[in-house]
């Protein structure tokens, strides 16, 4: 048994970013502490920030790369489901142009992904079809 | 975010959350900021109940804050132009704006003067139900304080109009003068934890990060230096709401998504699922398997924002850290690994060895993240943008002392307009949508978390007691609702909290969607859907 670490980090759900601690040990998360000094939140929560963990060791979660065949989902090898995608999207590229793929990013994934995401999409697709959820 | 760039240079907060406990009047309108961003709505109520400050209220339904408030002004749905046209005749009318203001700091306020002069408030009263008494004391009351504050949500930018809505208040703000100072300004309260720092990134079709235009040739040399690639694409991309009808016409082939769910979030769900469908390919990044991944040819497991380093952006336009608390499950990875691993198989190279990395490149590139790292946003809780050298303090709030980003701040005067889709006689009612405390967005996450399911596990339909009376519905029954592209049924919970006429349904539910029956008109400018109004009737449910 380790002891118990807290770590800072910011609330995935509302625009307000509500800072808080999660409580770690062993490897998994027991829950979030909010942060007392933090500009926006003072030591409070609202009850999706007190419950913004649970999910994380959630049983749905995706745990391997999928690949559907007739119809249903198999498991996959990265190597296997990375390769079919890179084939697909460099083959409606070639054949159909850069304009007929589209790239939704993500505003619950970080600054940095989506920097990453919109850079895949234009430097090496050369597509400016990127949006995302921002209207809805 | 297209209507305040239009007319302040910058589509974001123009102030900071920790200035709204100094306001003395809050404008709030299309926000139910108590359920939706929490602690913003405790800042509000605390200001009114311990400081004195004046809450104006204008939203169709009775929601928590209208207690607080002193004037609760409730218009019929997508009428909102109207209203602050009307607040801004009572204003110019009675000589109480800012003449200095606008003198120095904007132009355009002869053809805004214009444009508000029919709207008096016994016209505005005929359009909006507002009474107009009620409308004239709270527009004297915003415009006599110099510490007055717009905030707003979908409830403004969910319309056909939604441009026209936030130009109006950035038009009224401009008019009082209550832009550029602390506690003032326009406040559009951003609805997901990181869709202000998406937008900042250039996950949009029209610009690079830092909002630098693709079709502007010298950002285009810029990125293709900085990136050590050529041909750049110069014209402007498709957005999220056209992707159905160009995938439905073979146009698009192949899309990629990254952490997130269009069916449920988007309008008319089924139109969604025909255009995915018609995808020759699609691939969805995800950490659970969402309706959307569901659809998806390839799926790839991602991390959760507990098993990353990172930054997200605020409403108010703060950069603050995530960290790694936990590892990944199973074989999951990092979403930049796969982007980047995907990137590499494609034979340009992206390496990198940490997220760190990743953030100094886009801070290069970035003029509002230009002065931040790491070290910088782990000393206190993160910088506010603009932030462009590495020894500024960043920017709580924008446009100061009249200094527009575009350079003055542009009046613009706005005729109202009807919605797309109004009640008739075959479909009576106004349906309205929108969410609960206890969930988020398609509710993929909250779904998870028991405390939050058991308050909220189903979907409901708010009725008026005078329109259940009529249609033989008690709270608790099953209603069927239906629109012109398709029906519900859920529990009806009989409310005052809606008017009669009125219906609302929280959308965050795809067994029981309410975006199966929303209407996909959109703004002509935004592409922002007309979530807040279609037309509806109502029947008993099975």
């Amino acid at each position: 048994m380790s002891s118990e670490k807290q770590i800072l980090s910011t609330c995935i759900y509302c625009g307000c970013g509500c800072g808080f601690y999660f409580k770690v040990k062993d490897g998994r998360i027991n829950g979030v502490v909010p942060s007392k000094n933090h500009p926006i939140n003072k030591g409070s929560l609202c009850i999706k920030g007190w419950n913004a963990s649970e999910f994380v060791h959630h049983p749905d979660r995706l745990t391997e790369p999928l690949i559907k065949e007739n119809g249903k989902f198999r498991k996959a090898s990265w190597k296997e489901a990375l390769s079919l995608t890179v084939k697909k999207l460099k083959e409606h590229k070639e054949k159909s142009g850069p304009d007929s793929l589209a790239f939704f990013a993500s505003a619950k994934c970080s600054n940095e992904e989506n920097y990453l995401f919109m850079k895949l999409a234009r430097a090496v697709f050369k597509t400016n079809n990127v949006d995302h959820c921002a209207r809805l | 975010m297209a209507g305040l760039a239009a007319t302040l240079g910058s589509g974001a907060m123009t102030n900071s959350v920790g200035e709204f406990e100094d306001c003395e009047v809050f404008l709030v309108t299309g926000s139910n900021t108590t359920e939706q961003h929490p602690l913003i709505g405790s800042r509000i109520i605390n200001a009114v109940k311990n400081k004195g400050a004046t809450l104006i209220l204008v939203d169709p339904r009775k929601i928590q804050l209208s207690k607080h408030a002193k004037y609760h002004l409730s218009p019929r749905c997508g009428t909102d132009v109207a209203w602050l046209n009307g607040m801004m005749n009572v204003i110019i009318k009675e000589g109480i704006e800012d003449k200095e203001f606008i003198q120095n700091f904007t132009e355009g306020y002869e053809e805004l003067k214009k444009a508000v002069e029919k709207y008096t408030p016994e016209y505005v009263e005929k359009i909006t139900g507002i009474p107009a008494g009620q409308l004239a004391e709270a527009a004297r009351a915003f415009a006599r304080s110099k510490k007055s504050s717009i905030l707003y949500c979908m409830g403004i930018t969910q319309h056909t109009t939604g441009v026209d809505n936030v130009k109006s208040c950035a038009n009224l703000a401009m008019l009082t003068g209550n832009i550029g100072k602390p506690s003032t300004g326009v406040n559009p309260l951003r609805g997901q934890n990181n869709v202000q720092g998406a937008c900042d990134m250039g996950g949009l079709p029209n610009v690079y990060c830092g909002y630098q235009k693709v079709t502007d040739p010298k950002a285009k040399e810029k990125f293709e230096n900085a990136w050590n690639v050529t041909g750049l694409p110069d014209n402007v991309g498709v957005t999220v709401t056209a992707v159905p009808n160009l995938a439905a016409e073979g146009k698009i082939k192949a899309l990629y998504v990254l952490g997130e769910n269009p069916m449920v979030s988007d309008p008319n769900i089924e139109h969604v699922r025909k255009g995915l469908e018609s995808l020759d390919f699609l691939v969805v990044q995800d950490i659970f398997l969402t309706e959307t991944a569901q659809l998806a040819d390839v799926v790839l497991p991602g991390a959760s924002y507990a098993e990353k380093d990172g930054t997200f952006t605020n409403t108010e336009r703060r950069v603050q850290r995530i960290r790694k608390a936990v590892a990944p499950p199973g074989e999951a990875k990092q979403d930049w690994e796969i982007i980047a691993e995907i990137s590499k198989l494609c034979g340009y190279d992206m390496s990198y060895k940490s997220a760190e990395e990743i953030f100094d490149e886009l801070a290069f590139v970035t003029p509002s993240y230009h002065g931040m790292d790491y070290s910088r946003l782990d000393k206190d809780f993160g910088l506010h943008w603009p932030c462009p050298t590495k020894d500024h303090p960043g920017t709580p709030y924008l446009h100061k002392d009249g200094k527009f980003a575009r350079g003055k701040g542009l009046f613009t005067g706005i005729d109202f307009k009807e919605a797309a889709e109004l009640p008739d006689d075959e479909y009576p009612f106004t349906l309205t949508t929108g969410r609960t405390y206890f969930h988020y967005h398609t509710r993929t996450l909250t779904k998870r978390s028991s405390a939050l399911e058991r308050e909220v596990p189903e979907c409901y339909v708010e009725l008026n007691p005078e329109d259940a009376k009529k249609h033989l519905i008690r709270s608790g029954q099953n209603v069927k609702v239906t629109s012109r592209r398709g029906s519900l049924d859920a529990k009806a919970i009989v409310t005052d909290i809606v008017k009669t006429g009125t219906i609302f349904i929280p959308f965050h539910f795809a067994e029981q969607a309410v975006n199966n029956l929303t209407i996909d008109a959109l703004d002509p400018v935004a592409k922002i859907p007309e979530y807040k109004v279609c037309a509806v009737k109502i029947g008993g449910g099975n």
